[in-house]
């Protein structure tokens, strides 16, 4: 194993929950606010886990009053708390971008 | 200026404490032997001679072996004087590692950038092209337009900027952050990038306080 291989797997973390494409997770993010750190929590659907290494991310979408709203975690990013799984879902995608143009029942049966 | 001689391993990224991940290059600097030193007495200015890597005796010449065979020492792959040291309190055969450098300092870091052939204006001196492509535009576009007028001065000036052989040459770049610091495997790791090839040479110089 090279060297920067091992520089990036000292920073991986290995406390991470599992999780896969369609399933329904819960990410608790560290959010600086002057001093003080705070945890805030984003619910979502995951439909995208890309990289490698280090650079390995994933994309949560949740619809949020209306506005469907994607953000992308690096997996192994020290500013996420913890990461819960609520719901394992059944897809038969790796790449769940298709959900973009359904409604949010059709989504439910979609990956359920 | 205080310096050593590294290697670039490649770039890759890391995370700081705020959780930005942060672009790098990793760089194995050092251990460098110090191998001749220069005087005031002797040749007018001071400075030391860092070897970097060792390499096999075969592979070396006769009259760079009498160099290394005259300080007893193994031969080395690349030597480079650094100014900048405490010259009187070094020997031959000294050791200089990579934790001369400290986490966030910064660096000066020098190298040879990559080669990239014979290469148009646009790409070698960032010439912005003729115009569009179309209202009749033909075959023009990356060309360098005018390199000069007609009766006077009739010649085109000396340094007019033009296609040729591009990069291969010394780039210095200044303020680099230095991200962290291993001692244990040599390793320096500088935020942003650094000019050359992997396994390209460079010299890593510490700045004035």
């Amino acid at each position: 194993m090279n060297k920067i291989d091992l520089i990036e797997q000292s920073m991986m973390r290995t406390d991470m929950a599992e999780f896969q494409p369609g399933d329904v997770i819960n990410v608790h993010v560290r959010v600086k606010e002057g001093n003080k750190e705070r945890i805030q929590e984003y619910q979502g659907i995951v439909i995208s886990i890309k990289g490698a290494g280090l650079r390995r991310t994933f994309t949560v979408r949740k619809i949020s009053n209306g506005v469907g709203v994607e953000r992308i975690f690096p997996i192994h990013s020290p500013s996420i708390a913890k990461v819960e799984k609520v719901r394992t879902g059944s897809v038969r995608r790796a790449k769940l971008f298709y959900l973009r143009t359904l409604a949010a029942k059709q989504v439910r049966a979609k990956t359920t | 200026m205080r310096g050593i001689l590294g290697k670039k391993l490649g770039m890759t990224s890391i995370f700081d404490e705020n959780g930005k991940l942060i672009p790098c290059t990793v760089i194995e600097a050092g251990p460098c032997t110090v191998l001749q030193k220069r005087t005031k007495d002797q040749d007018g200015y001071e400075a030391v001679q860092l070897g970097f890597e060792e390499r096999s005796e075969k592979n070396v010449n006769k009259p760079d072996m009498g160099l290394f065979k005259k300080y007893n020492m193994k031969p080395m792959r690349h030597l480079r004087e650094f100014k900048g040291y405490k010259v009187a309190e070094m020997n031959s055969g000294d050791k200089v590692t990579v934790d001369i450098f400290e986490v966030g300092e910064k660096v000066t870091v020098s190298g040879t950038s990559k080669g990239k052939g014979f290469q148009g204006v646009m790409k070698r001196h960032g010439f912005g092209g003729v115009g569009g492509a179309t209202h009749g535009q033909h075959n023009r576009l990356r060309a360098p337009g005018s390199i000069g007028s007609s009766s006077y001065p009739s010649r085109v000036f000396r340094g007019m900027r033009m296609a040729g052989r591009t990069g291969g040459e010394r780039v210095t770049y200044k303020n680099l952050t230095v991200l962290r610091v291993i001692p244990e495997s040599n390793i320096l790791i500088i935020k942003g990038s650094v000019a050359g090839s992997k396994t390209g040479i460079l010299e890593i110089y510490k700045q004035a306080k």
